[in-house]
């Protein structure tokens, strides 16, 4: 990427398959191909957005790139440093700048544990702080996504679920990371309380220099909080470009019937809408060539037998699919 | 959840949580009019074996043959006496001490080794496989007879008998454990903790286990009045307390060749067993009801 600020993450040729063991011996009988090689940068304080539908491998991709699920394939470079395939206590000094905001609310918080002591969880890992210390961080940063101090004695169960998505973020910016997995962080909540999440993440996004991997299926979301956004299907990378540019000028047809598939808020305007044939094909049976092939109201014979390469089209706009041309 | 919204007025006021978390399970557990009669049998029985020094009037084991085989109520004997002129009574306390002891000896023990393999089996899937085949095997034994088999190697006394209660309680829980683990690994709150980097211990301790704490306190309570059953069932046989420790299966042992001459030798401690045994498991059923997490939020 040319004239672009530095990548702070780079992705490269990222698979990570989950093997489906049976028999006597667990032999591995298929793999469910959950993430297909993805190849991306994130640049540093940018707003990344990864879209697709259910199962399409989006939330995996992003537990991945932390270290939460172990790579497959592929490399996976965060400030220059290889952290694919660490083990577990080399991880740990990363865990510290790439940090994850859960989607359910109500999963996220340990319910036997007072807010507080949840939050200072990250202070006993990995500084040597006081107990007196560690409380008075908690106390501000609580503060500082919208809450009290005295909420530090409360239990999980007391707050709702907008306030448990605040604590959530706090848990993931105590320990001032550089970069945010936001794996579905507002899909849980209602439109409202999104809009107060969404712009408490903006401000945190410029008060700590923050770059989010923002993983969503709600694409009006998207457009409005992300700076980029990657398409993905079935595991794959089907389209990257700028949110303005994607949503004017999508050019993979599937970008083309998910953003056909947004409801407006115009009566009357009708909007022409790709529907897809079938069903998402099977991740443990991987189709050959283009994973879209199946349902591409476009496909060809070659994209049953060749995979597409992933490329630039124009500025800034990745896509792959033969059919694109420009 | 109530409301999710927290009121000002709600704001100030600092309860102490935790103990109203407590206090709720055992409100909830006061509706259950069953659990209720067990509770208080229990705390009966562990009264008598608190103070069964002060309760029983006479020594459980000095013998008065001059005495023996008296009918319940016979010169200053509540309950009679015994063969060897004993008081049933005074036996009947100081046994109440040794099933409570027996059981939560052998219970706590059994827990431990519960505990520590099931939150290994169900944490590290590569010890999975092996720690579910060792105790496959010890499930594949009989109960009672996992018990005799222990006894037979070591010998016949409580203490056996309770290492024995213990070995056979190990799993089951294990197997309660490990499904409570696998359930709460794949919790949010879990993940949040792998990916702050905090260690296994760390995680185990303070988010699997207090998370799995409702089926374990379910179990242990079934599991006493398992446990108390066994050791007077392991002790009619003779196999576990010998003569003269007051142990309400010896004591029915001892009673069933005077049958129909002193029925009260074999009735009353087979009512205490009966009685102490299904007032533990009341108390278990009302508390997987009380402990229910979907009940837990309404509060």
């Amino acid at each position: 990427m040319i004239n672009s600020p530095q990548p702070l993450l780079k992705v490269r040729d990222v698979k990570k398959y989950f093997p489906i063991k049976s028999g006597l011996l667990r032999k591995t009988m298929a793999n469910v191909k959950a993430v297909e090689g993805v190849s991306i940068d994130v640049l540093e304080g940018e707003t990344l957005g990864v879209v697709g539908e259910s199962g399409c491998g989006k939330s995996t991709f992003g537990r991945t790139i932390l270290g939460l699920e172990p790579l497959t394939e592929g490399t996976i470079q965060f400030k220059g440093q290889e952290i694919g395939g660490l083990s577990d206590r080399k991880l740990k000094k990363f865990k510290k700048e790439m940090q994850m905001i859960f989607q359910d609310p109500y999963a996220s918080l340990n319910p036997r544990q007072r807010i507080g002591d949840s939050l200072e969880e990250a202070y006993i890992i990995h500084t040597s702080l006081k107990k007196a210390e560690r409380q008075a961080r908690v106390r501000e940063l609580l503060k500082e996504v919208g809450l009290k101090g005295e909420h530090y004695e409360r239990y999980p169960h007391e707050f709702s679920g907008g306030q448990r998505q605040r604590i959530g973020i706090a848990r993931a910016i105590a320990l001032n990371p550089s970069f945010i997995v936001c794996d579905e962080a507002v899909s849980a909540l209602d439109v409202s309380v999104q809009a107060q999440i969404i712009s408490l993440l903006k401000k945190l996004q410029q008060s700590h220099q923050l770059t989010y991997l923002f993983i969503s299926h709600d694409l009006g979301v998207v457009r409005h909080t992300c700076d980029r956004v990657l398409v993905m299907y079935l595991g794959a990378t089907a389209e990257l470009a700028p949110a303005d540019e994607l949503y004017k000028n999508p050019l993979h047809p599937y970008t083309k019937a998910l953003l056909s598939a947004i409801p407006r808020p115009v009566p009357g305007k009708k909007r022409e809408r790709v529907h897809l044939k079938g069903d998402l094909p099977n991740p443990a049976n991987y189709p050959t060539g283009c994973p879209f092939h199946t349902r591409c109201p476009i496909g060809t014979e070659e994209c049953r037998e060749k995979r597409p390469d992933w490329r630039e089209v124009k500025e800034g706009h990745y896509v792959a699919c033969h059919k694109v041309s420009l | 959840m109530a409301s999710g919204v927290i009121s000002p007025a709600n704001t100030s006021v600092k309860q102490p949580k935790k103990e109203r978390m407590l206090f709720q399970t055992f409100k909830r557990l006061c509706k259950n009019k069953l659990a209720v009669f067990g509770m208080i049998v229990i705390a009966f029985q562990i009264l008598l074996a608190i103070f069964a020094p002060w309760i029983a009037q006479y020594d459980p084991v000095v013998q008065n043959l001059s005495k023996a085989q008296l009918g319940p109520g016979a010169e200053g004997h509540f309950l009679g006496t015994d063969n060897y002129g004993r008081d049933m009574f005074a036996r009947l306390v100081y046994g109440a001490r040794i099933s409570l002891i027996v059981g939560i000896t052998s219970v706590t023990l059994g827990l431990l080794g519960g505990l520590f393999l099931g939150l290994i089996s169900g944490y590290y899937r590569k010890l999975d496989g092996v720690i579910m085949r060792f105790v496959d095997l010890l499930f594949a034994f009989p109960g009672i007879l996992l018990a005799m088999l222990i006894i037979a190697m070591l010998g016949t006394s409580l203490v056996n008998v309770v290492i024995a209660i213990s070995i056979w309680s190990i799993p089951t829980c294990a197997r309660i454990v490990r499904g409570s683990v696998l359930s709460v690994k794949k919790q949010e709150y879990v993940v949040a903790m792998k990916s702050l980097g905090a260690s296994d211990l760390r995680i185990i301790m303070k988010h699997i286990l207090p998370n799995c704490t409702a089926p374990i306190i379910v179990f242990a309570t079934m599991r006493m009045a398992t446990a108390i059953l066994s050791t007077a069932a392991l002790s009619f046989l003779g196999l576990g307390a010998q003569p003269p420790t007051p142990e309400w299966g010896a004591m029915i042992a001892a009673g069933q060749d005077f049958m129909w001459t002193a029925p009260h030798m074999t009735v009353i401690p087979g009512i205490a067993i009966m009685l102490v045994v299904f007032a533990f498991n009341v108390v278990g059923d009302g508390l997987r009801d009380a402990l229910d997490p979907n009940m837990e939020l309404d509060t």
